[in-house]
């Protein structure tokens, strides 16, 4: 599958986890950097930060970095636990009706309990988000795994069947342009105080490093891993509830972020193969860069465009990254098929 | 007439025989009847629900204009989408795949905001109603359809055959590529000009002006004309590549032709009424299943016979419901349903 050039040389001459782990440094630092208050980091530095940056810096940006680092990170690792236990390159949270089942599940909440704290409607997200998955699961169950097109049809139609229910009963009781602000990701309005339960992917992120490896043997087929001694059940209910959990987390505090976990993992396993163990790490360094470069561009962007002024508005990220992700996405397989 | 469908059935001249070829027929025939008749009376419904009581006065007359428009619309884009998708289904040889599908209602957003975009920055232009309604704003809207969505299946279906999974999903890719491009450009309108793209997202029926209809129906007629030239030809294409070459049919003008007249229909009801995506694969599916053949002399008059039903129907039941402006939401739903079944049930092919 991944016939590349780069595996016709001897490989891992490239130490791709430092370069990763450099990219996301200066990512990091340039999202703090980056934007209309203009906050310096001689300012910083010396201490001769205005007491209205000092906030803006606490309150604002700092979160925004790390909610879109978290994001891009968690994403990016739900998209390789899904390709894994799915044994399909095309498919990811986005492709599969998590998203829209997380969306489905927020708008029912809003309904029966629209006062509920966030906690509570997280949890119900991810119920939706969960038992979407399983429907997902078990559609493609009845079809055959070599046609690697058909699964991620069945999932983005799913997905559009859900959406269409939840976009319904958005719009008999109101809540139509919630939804639509809440499915599309924008890192604007995330501050101190409404990001905070995104370090809960960080937790689940390390739960997926450390059981990468039994993820990587359950990809290998369900006969083969029970052969070696996996509860393959077990494997695909963890990895599923993972990803479930990471949808539904991001969904609810910044929005979607489509065709990210589909691109970011493919990418990775073209640099360093399929061994989760070792991809895991570089998957989330990528997913975590390419948010934060997304979130940076769509800020400077506009005002760019606008010549400089300010006020021109934001692209939400979730755009960017929808137009990045369709672009390289369709790339991939018009090439996979020139060459196979 | 009687060697194609020989042609295409030709079972029907070993065993069995005549009369069930003949009783077949005749099926057909009351299937487009009954079709013609419900699809007739949901029209007349929907109009005369629609009237206010007292008979001949201003507010009457105002009403039957408005809801004469309304009907000759629907009628309009039920033959254009039916024919289309009819169309399309037979040169991609799939009963899955339509139009809308490939892309093309988030193809026709883009078109929207980019107008919005760059052809009206100033508010005045924006009340002049050159976006929505206009008749120089629809003909623009579907030259710019057409051509666009004309390079995109000859490029995409002109070519070899190629995994037809791998072409819906491409479609379906370019679909979120083109939605996320358009959100970006809606990013930097000025409120009032996001409020006319936001207008051309749903699909609605109402307050069409009659130039506008005027036009759409001088486009959809034509296309039927062409349709109508190529004839059985139509018919001989269910076959395959291979035996239409060998009868006689010149496959890849036919296909280039129909690819042509298809973007037209959809362009022309696009910008119509807005995007109405997974309807043709509804009424399509119903109509062979209804019919039980694929001969185009049935399935594209009463596939357009359903629409009619439907879309008529659909907003009467969503008007008495009180969420008229549903109807999409509840095609994609129907739709997409429908999609999963033929995909997991194994006839996309």
């Amino acid at each position: 599958m991944t016939t590349t050039v780069l595996e016709s040389r001897p490989r891992q001459r490239m130490p791709w986890p430092a370069l990763g782990v450099a990219a996301l440094v200066v990512a990091l630092f340039a999202s703090v950097f980056v934007g209309a208050a203009d906050i310096t980091v001689w300012d910083v530095l010396t201490g001769g930060l205005s007491e209205a940056h000092r906030v803006y810096l606490v309150e604002a940006r700092l979160p925004r970095t790390a909610a879109a680092a978290l994001a891009g990170a968690s994403l990016a690792i739900a998209g390789l636990l899904m390709q894994l236990l799915t044994r399909n390159r095309f498919v990811e949270p986005s492709t599969a009706g998590t998203v829209e089942s997380a969306g489905l599940g927020l708008v029912v909440v809003a309904i029966l309990a629209p006062g509920a704290p966030i906690v509570i409607k997280m949890i119900v997200a991810m119920v939706f988000a969960l038992a979407g998955t399983a429907l997902f699961l078990a559609c493609i169950r009845r079809v055959a795994v070599s046609d690697s097109f058909i699964v991620p049809l069945i999932g983005i139609m799913l997905g559009s069947v859900v959406g269409a229910v939840a976009a319904f009963l958005a719009l008999s009781r109101d809540l139509l342009q919630m939804l639509n602000a809440w499915m599309l990701a924008d890192f604007s309005a995330v501050l101190a105080g409404r990001y905070e339960l995104l370090w809960l992917v960080a937790v689940l992120g390390v739960l997926a490093y450390v059981t990468a490896d039994r993820f990587t043997v359950a990809g290998l087929g369900e006969d083969v891993a029970t052969g070696l001694g996996l509860d393959h059940r077990t494997v695909v209910a963890l990895g599923m509830s993972i990803v479930a959990a990471v949808a539904a987390v991001v969904v609810v505090t910044v929005g979607a972020l489509p065709l990210l976990g589909l691109v970011v993992p493919n990418v990775v396993s073209r640099l360093v193969g399929d061994d989760a163990r070792r991809g895991l790490p570089l998957v989330a360094l990528l997913g975590a860069v390419t948010v934060l470069v997304c979130d940076m561009v769509g800020r400077s962007l506009p005002g760019l465009l606008a010549g400089g002024s300010a006020g021109a508005g934001e692209i939400p990220v979730g755009t960017l990254v929808g137009i990045i992700g369709g672009a390289v996405f369709l790339a991939m397989m018009l090439r996979g098929v020139r060459n196979g | 007439m009687a060697e194609a469908s020989i042609l295409v059935t030709p079972p029907d001249r070993f065993s069995g025989i005549r009369t069930r070829a003949e009783s077949d027929r005749r099926r057909r025939r009351l299937v487009a009847i009954v079709c013609a008749a419900v699809a007739v009376a949901t029209l007349a419904a929907l109009v005369l629900t629609g009237l206010p009581e007292t008979v001949g006065s201003r507010a009457w007359h105002y009403s039957l204009d408005r809801l004469t428009r309304h009907a000759v619309a629907i009628v309009l884009v039920a033959m254009a989408v039916g024919v289309s998708t009819v169309l399309f289904q037979t040169v991609t040889g799939n009963r899955i795949l339509t139009p809308a599908l490939m892309g093309f209602d988030s193809l026709y957003l883009l078109i929207q905001t980019m107008f919005v975009f760059f052809m009206v920055p100033r508010p005045e232009a924006i009340a002049g109603g050159l976006i929505s309604g206009g008749l120089s704003g629809f003909l623009g809207q579907t030259a710019l359809m057409v051509v666009a969505s004309t390079a995109l299946y000859l490029w995409l279906l002109g070519g070899r055959r190629t995994d037809i999974h791998l072409l819906l999903l491409v479609g379906v890719v370019f679909g979120v590529f083109f939605r996320s491009i358009s959100s970006f450009f809606q990013r930097l309108l000025d409120p009032a000009a996001y409020l006319q793209v936001q207008d051309a997202m749903f699909a609605s029926f109402r307050g069409v002006q009659l130039d506008v209809l005027v036009a759409c129906g001088l486009i959809v007629a034509a296309g039927l004309v062409v349709v109508a030239a190529l004839g059985r030809r139509l018919d001989v294409m269910l076959l395959g590549r291979d035996p239409a070459v060998a009868l006689g049919v010149n496959h890849r003008r036919v296909t280039i032709v129909v690819l042509v007249v298809v973007s037209f229909l959809v362009s022309a009801s696009t910008a119509l009424i807005g995007p109405v995506m997974f309807f043709g694969l509804i009424v399509a599916n119903a109509a062979y299943a209804l019919l039980g053949t694929t001969l185009h002399r049935f399935t594209l008059p009463v596939a357009s016979l359903l629409g009619v039903i439907a879309l008529a129907g659909g907003e009467m039941v969503l008007g008495a419901l009180g969420v008229e402006s549903a109807l999409s939401i509840v095609i994609e739903f129907v739709g997409g349903l429908l999609f999963l079944f033929l995909l997991l049930t194994n006839r996309a092919r």
